[in-house]
């Protein structure tokens, strides 16, 4: 028996990743929670909940809404600020030896630069800024519906940010064309892009005859927008090619993983499924590896965008592979 | 308080041993030695609903009680269930011999005294729940124990059978009068604390009831520790969404989670008249 080994390490620019499974941003919180159920060093990374320079309380509740295979959340953003993040989350996840994406969100520009300053010297392995929050007071905040603040946000942060350490933009799908704001972030500078955050949605509560949370609208999560994030994916490959994608959006199984990896993300992070299933991560990097085994592959890698292959390649690709001698 | 450190939470598939009916309560028994190894009283459990293709991807918490650590037998654990929606109808349509995927022990449990103290314990409707398995350990360290059971009607009462085997004096009170004595819990409190001298309150049931018995318990100058029913989505304390503002030892207040810092809370430390709102002392409002 046995089935062929995969190779299943990957990069996010300068980021190298052993697996390609990471949590996403405001789902694992920092990481520290999911110890009782899997070891956070096993991961591709943690992605840990968006950081801003003071503590903020968030919004009010009711905070959540259950929808259709998926949830309405309205947290806002809560957090301790970055100098008790620092002091304890940060060095927690540096201690624990996993792997960590510290994810940024600012009021404005000046608070995206001295976010980037003040993490200048810790330990990460990459800085993810959040530039698409939807739990935010002012829509205008959402600096990645437009091109020009996107710009000016990833821009600035990339001159402040440690050289060493690469800057992925998270986008939301909220936008007309996300290849346009795409393009526009890897021009700032961006290293990658992370894609999609949540969309802004609505849930009315039939008791009370009001909106269902207390921030009104909210973020739709889970398998729901599964298929928005997949065409985000796609069509952010196509407008900047060159640029690593981490994908995220409803990601629940192995197989839900391989077509993100397929469309062009080169890892996935794995969101609301925690809020289901804690150990989803851990299994969905079992999963990814025998469903790029069962199709041929022989590394994670050599799948990355391949759905946008012809059929011809594709072909060209998997007759090349059982050239090569069994247990090479 | 005990400084025992605790297992931690564990996520085990456990198979339905037993289902019964209980009034317009559903009670099950499920084999999950894993949950029950690290059970205390107060804590709860974590279930997914739906099956493996489920569109309801938020876990339902109930409060665990009946918990029979593993011994000759694997270990048990129970909790009841009421009809709310699709989750708990799905739960109520499982049989004897299913399987659930489960997480738990989950929360901060009650902080027990470090010796015997005269305690009552307020539970309702099926809040009356975690109190069991609290009556037993207060019973078992000497202490003198009164429990009050109410619901809004006879047949939203659970546990005043069981509370009465283990305790012996039980007050039951509902709303329109159909069992025990007409009116709320809080009605007899007061004469159930003079009586036994109490020292402190325990209680689960709706927030409305919770608040009313901390003032009752803060009129008599004695704590009241109660477990909140809050809407969650993880259970583990990822999600942020189960928030309450509470005031901790140093006067300032703060939104903590009742999945992993409560669901048992001090009831003059939670600011009941602010849940829903952003107090504008809250630690952290001035960033929003």
């Amino acid at each position: 028996m046995g089935t062929p080994t995969v190779d299943i390490s990957t990069s996010l620019a300068s980021f190298e990743l052993p697996n390609p499974v990471l949590t996403a941003s405001g789902c694992a919180a920092a990481g520290r929670e999911l110890s009782p159920f899997f070891d956070v060093a096993e991961l591709g990374g943690i992605v840990t909940k968006s950081i801003m320079m003071k503590p903020r309380s968030g919004r009010s509740t009711p905070r959540m809404a259950e929808t259709p295979s998926g949830m309405l959340n309205s947290i806002g953003l809560q957090g301790p600020g970055v100098d008790s993040f620092i002091e304890h989350d940060l060095k927690w996840l540096h201690e624990s030896g996993a792997r960590t994406v510290v994810s940024i969100a600012g009021h404005n520009t000046d608070e995206f630069v001295a976010l980037a300053r003040r993490l200048y010297d810790q330990p990460m392995d990459l800085l993810e800024v959040n530039i698409s929050c939807p739990n935010v007071e002012n829509r205008g905040q959402v600096f990645a519906c437009d091109a020009i603040a996107a710009t000016r946000v990833i821009s600035a942060v990339r001159r402040a940010a440690n050289p060493n350490v690469p800057i992925f933009a998270k986008l939301t799908p909220d936008v007309t064309d996300i290849g346009y704001i795409a393009r526009a972030v890897a021009e700032a500078g961006a290293d990658g892009i992370s894609l999609i955050n949540t969309l802004l949605g609505l849930v009315i509560d039939l008791d009370t005859l009001r909106p269902a949370l207390g921030g009104v609208t909210g973020g739709l999560s889970g398998p729901a927008i599964r298929p928005v994030a997949l065409r985000c994916v796609w069509q952010v490959h196509q407008a900047v090619p060159h640029l690593p994608l981490l994908g995220m959006g409803g990601i629940k199984t192995g197989k839900d993983a391989l077509q993100f990896i397929l469309a062009g993300a080169s890892a996935v992070s794995v969101g609301t499924a925690v809020f289901h299933d804690p150990t989803a991560p851990i299994r969905i990097i079992a999963e990814l590896s025998d469903e790029l085994a069962a199709r041929g592959f022989s590394s994670l890698r050599d799948a990355i965008g391949f759905a946008h292959l012809s059929s011809e390649q594709q072909a060209a690709y998997f007759a090349a592979q059982t050239a090569v001698p069994v247990g090479r | 308080m005990t400084s025992d450190v605790l297992p931690g939470p564990v996520q085990e598939t456990g198979e339905i041993f037993d289902v019964t009916r209980l009034g317009e309560y559903t009670q099950f028994t499920v084999v999950a030695p894993g949950v029950a190894r690290g059970f205390k009283p107060g804590q709860f459990v974590a279930i997914a609903v739906g099956g493996r293709d489920t569109s309801m991807l938020l876990r339902r918490s109930f409060a665990l009680y009946g918990v029979q650590p593993g011994a000759e037998f694997a270990g048990t654990i129970q909790f009841v269930v009421a009809a709310k929606g699709g989750g708990t109808e799905w739960l109520l349509r499982r049989q004897i011999g299913d399987t659930l995927d489960l997480v738990g022990p989950l929360g901060v449990p009650f902080p027990l005294p470090r010796a015997s103290v005269p305690a009552v314990l307020v539970g309702g409707g099926y809040g009356t729940a975690p109190l069991l398995p609290l009556a037993q350990v207060l019973l078992a360290q000497g202490s003198d124990v009164e429990m009050i059971v109410g619901a809004a009607t006879a047949s939203r009462l659970f546990g005043e059978m069981q509370a009465k085997r283990i305790i012996g004096k039980v007050t039951v009170t509902t709303d329109d009068g159909t069992a025990g004595q007409r009116g709320w819990v809080t009605d007899p409190l007061p004469s159930a604390i003079e009586r036994l001298g109490a020292e402190i309150v325990y209680a689960c049931g709706p927030m409305g009831m919770l608040r009313a018995v901390g003032e009752v318990a803060g009129a008599h100058a004695i704590p009241a520790q109660v477990a909140v029913e809050e809407s969650m989505a993880c259970g583990i304390g990822v999600c942020m969404t189960c928030v309450l503002p509470v005031r901790d030892g140093d006067g300032v207040s703060r939104f903590v989670r009742s999945c992993v810092e409560g669901p048992v809370f001090d009831a003059g430390r939670i600011r009941w008249a602010d849940v829903g709102t952003v107090p504008a002392d809250l630690f952290g409002a001035d960033g929003n």
